[in-house]
């Protein structure tokens, strides 16, 4: 793992890896909303508006995915010190909290039509307002500091400290009578769903994991730029400080 | 252990000697409380059904209010760093800081609740469970806050960021406390809500101080 921490390993490894899974992503989503949106059969009950359903599961499994790799990340730096895992750490959670609040979004304009109603304060749709406003705090947490070291490691405590509500919004259409299904993939024996409707909606997911893929190397690799600008400033104007200050582009 | 009671006594002495602001969070919940008749209307019936939620919100709001100077009055006159140094287990002090924390603010706001219940016309039934609740549920509050206080020591807007990180993480007490009244007047008994505010209280009591420590360690380093 401590080889990944060198960023010029890890450049040079998500310049290979970019192109890659950003094809990856557009070919899926090319693919997948086009068997979603036009192909696949409307539901017997819903009729179209199971359509929602492509767009709205895999963001709410990757709003979770998302989290429990942002969790993982801090864990590693604050074990390890490892000073990657906090850039990819930070460079996660606007991308969580946008599925997040896609799967939020796209639940309310789903339930209006089905259930009768934007929003009901049940235990699901609860514990992933809560997600929403974990990414939310973690992210104002990392800004919080003058001392970026000391925002890294206490936005990572409390990442590690909000893992308890992944299995809160796993198991909550379970432990508690809501209005929200219960899960219909994962669970065990096959899937209560028909291979029509699951073949499109595991192409979106593969799209989406591929798209966050290549947005989380894109954006840490934007964070080493930014931190290696800082270090470049700093030294800068520790040299001929006077000098520095009047030269263009200074900031 | 006996240094861990000595920082028990002396935030119980500071807060005893400076007096306006242990009072101050009871005061809120007790003022708070007293707007919501006024704001939403005197309708007994509505006040009945409304009260233990409302109570446990403005519990909730006070507690968060007072807990924002657990570790930054310690912070800026530098005792937290002894503290620090003092090779007691991090996780020893902050326990003791919020226990004392919790003995200043929410008990008096848990002994105060059958009170105000009345004048919200909670039946009578939801009284008893409603102080239980909340003598069980305001515990893991403070230890929850306590988390987030310890994150927040030192940085700008603390107080906003502390509400924004500790409010999402209160919200599992709050539908479990205010639900025990709930269930108390509805003769369903308020054993389950309370027995579940009870597994709270115990998750909390080892791994909130435990994180808080942790982001104290970092906050003097």
């Amino acid at each position: 793992m401590h080889r990944f921490a060198n960023p010029n390993r890890f450049l040079r490894l998500a310049a290979a890896i970019v192109p890659w899974s950003a094809a990856a992503a557009v070919l899926l989503f090319g693919v997948g909303l086009t068997y979603a949106l036009v192909l696949s059969p409307p539901d017997y009950q819903q009729s179209e508006t199971v359509r929602i359903m492509y767009v709205h599961v895999p963001a709410a499994w990757m709003a979770m995915g998302a989290y429990a790799f942002l969790a993982l990340a801090s864990a590693v730096a604050i074990v390890w010190r490892h000073p990657l895992a906090d850039l990819a750490a930070k460079a996660c959670a606007p991308i969580g909290a946008g599925f997040t609040a896609i799967a939020l979004v796209t639940g309310a304009l789903w339930g209006q039509p089905t259930w009768g109603t934007w929003w009901v304060w049940d235990a699901r749709l609860t514990s992933v307002l809560i997600l929403l406003f974990l990414y939310l705090g973690y992210m104002a947490l990392w800004n919080a500091f003058d001392d970026q070291s000391r925002g890294a490691r206490a936005a990572g405590i409390l990442a590690l400290v909000g893992v308890v509500n992944l299995p809160i919004i796993k198991f909550s259409v379970d432990w508690w009578n809501t209005l929200h299904q219960p899960a219909s993939i994962t669970r065990i024996g096959t899937p209560a769903i028909h291979p029509a409707m699951l073949t499109p909606l595991l192409l979106m997911a593969a799209a989406y994991v591929a798209f966050f893929v290549t947005l989380l190397l894109l954006r840490t690799r934007a964070e080493i730029a930014a931190r290696r600008v800082r270090t470049l400033q700093i030294a800068h104007s520790r040299g001929p400080a006077a000098a520095a200050m009047h030269e263009p582009g200074y900031s | 252990m006996s240094g861990l009671v000595t920082i028990l006594r002396r935030d119980l002495a500071l807060a005893s000697r400076r007096g306006s602001e242990a009072s101050l969070a009871l005061m809120f919940f007790v003022l708070g409380t007293v707007l919501f008749p006024l704001g939403i209307g005197p309708d007994p019936n509505m006040l009945a059904r409304a009260g233990a939620g409302l109570l446990w919100v403005m519990a909730l709001l006070a507690s968060l209010l007072s807990i924002e100077k657990l570790f930054q009055a310690d912070w800026e006159d530098g005792s937290l760093d002894l503290l620090v140094l003092s090779g007691l287990p991090l996780a020893g002090i902050v326990l003791a800081k919020t226990a004392a924390h919790w003995l200043v603010t929410s008990l008096p706001m848990a002994v105060a609740s059958p009170l105000l219940a009345l004048l919200l016309n909670v039946d009578a039934k939801g009284v008893a469970a409603l102080s239980l609740a909340l003598l069980l549920g305001t515990p893991t509050l403070s230890l929850i806050g306590a988390v987030g206080a310890a994150l927040t020591v030192g940085a700008r807007r603390g107080g906003v960021l502390l509400t924004l990180l500790v409010l999402p993480l209160y919200i599992p007490v709050l539908i479990f406390g205010a639900g025990a009244a709930e269930s108390a007047v509805a003769a369903q008994g308020a054993r389950a809500h309370l027995l579940v505010l009870a597994a709270f209280l115990l998750a909390a009591l080892p791994l909130c101080p435990w994180a808080a420590g942790a982001a104290l360690r970092q906050s003097v380093e």
